[in-house]
């Protein structure tokens, strides 16, 4: 994938702007059908002071920007809207970890994809939440409306 | 825990508010009226998750809701046991526009170690729920 297309692709889905941009995510990476996202630790994004640890709303909009990013690099993957969301926290994060997402669209229907996604801080094989998706995806003349 | 627990569900409520730095960096607000809360969002610039089609973030809803559930069940829980999530099943049902959002969550079950919660948030009409959550919550004696 070029470096023209990752832009695009970012700039469709609005990483700079908004609630993306206030908490920080950046991409790590974009392939077809796949794309993995980061959210650094910041004290503000803290759910629990106690701990340290980054709150679960943090976590829930990582994996939902990165698994419509994974939607969105496929060829007919129009901007989507997510139907739902099923997130499992399988344990906390570390404290003051950043928490890294990976996604992958498993399967995409003329209206429809299917996307299953992880997160972790430390270790890729030590999960701290998976998370499985459907979105809706918008067709072409309503995508591209000029 | 060093403090003691709270006496009200409002005084456990403001606790857990002030307690949260995410609930502040959203806006999070929340009153109680009798034994029922209400969470409320106020729209700001940093909530879109499209500038273009201008619509809050669907992981932001999705957090203000687990928020609302986390608050509900530590405003209403007498001992030192504090909420942990489990899972979280967020179902989208309408955009989230630049405006205001509330939220109620609904204590399903509160059992000796696991609540199941359920959320809802509205923006004009309580009747017309832009999303909604359902949610396990491990209930443990520590932080």
């Amino acid at each position: 994938m070029d470096d023209e297309l990752k832009t695009r692709l970012i700039d469709r889905l609005d990483i700079d702007t908004g609630h993306s941009a206030a908490l920080g995510l950046r991409v790590v990476f974009v392939e077809e059908g796949a794309a993995s996202m980061a959210a650094p630790w910041r004290p503000e994004l803290v759910g629990d002071p106690d701990t340290d640890v980054i709150a679960g709303g943090v976590v829930t909009s990582l994996l939902d920007h990165c698994s419509g990013l994974a939607v969105t690099t496929l060829p007919t993957g129009y901007p989507c809207a997510t139907l739902d969301l099923r997130i499992d926290y399988m344990r906390p994060a570390a404290p003051r970890a950043t928490v890294t997402a990976e996604a992958r669209c498993y399967k995409l229907t003329r209206s429809i994809a299917f996307v299953r996604a992880e997160a972790w801080d430390l270790d890729r094989n030590d999960l701290i939440a998976t998370a499985q998706s459907a979105f809706s995806l918008n067709p072409p003349t309503k995508a591209r409306p000029q | 825990m060093s403090e003691a627990t709270p006496k009200t569900p409002a005084e456990r409520l403001d606790a857990f508010l002030a307690r949260a730095p995410y609930a502040a960096f959203i806006g999070m607000r929340a009153e109680m009226a009798g034994d029922e809360m209400t969470a409320t969002l106020p729209f700001g610039p940093h909530l879109f998750g499209n500038a273009k089609l201008l619509a809050l973030h669907g992981g932001l809803i999705g957090g203000f809701m687990e928020m609302t559930a986390l608050a509900q069940l530590s405003a209403s829980e007498t001992s030192a046991r504090r909420p942990k999530t489990i899972d979280v099943t967020i179902e989208y049902l309408r955009p989230g526009r630049a405006q205001a959002t509330y939220a109620r969550a609904d204590l399903r079950k509160v059992g000796s170690r696991i609540a199941n919660v359920h959320v809802e948030a509205w923006q004009d009409n309580r009747a017309h729920p832009i999303a909604a959550l359902r949610g396990h919550f491990l209930l443990t004696g520590e932080g």
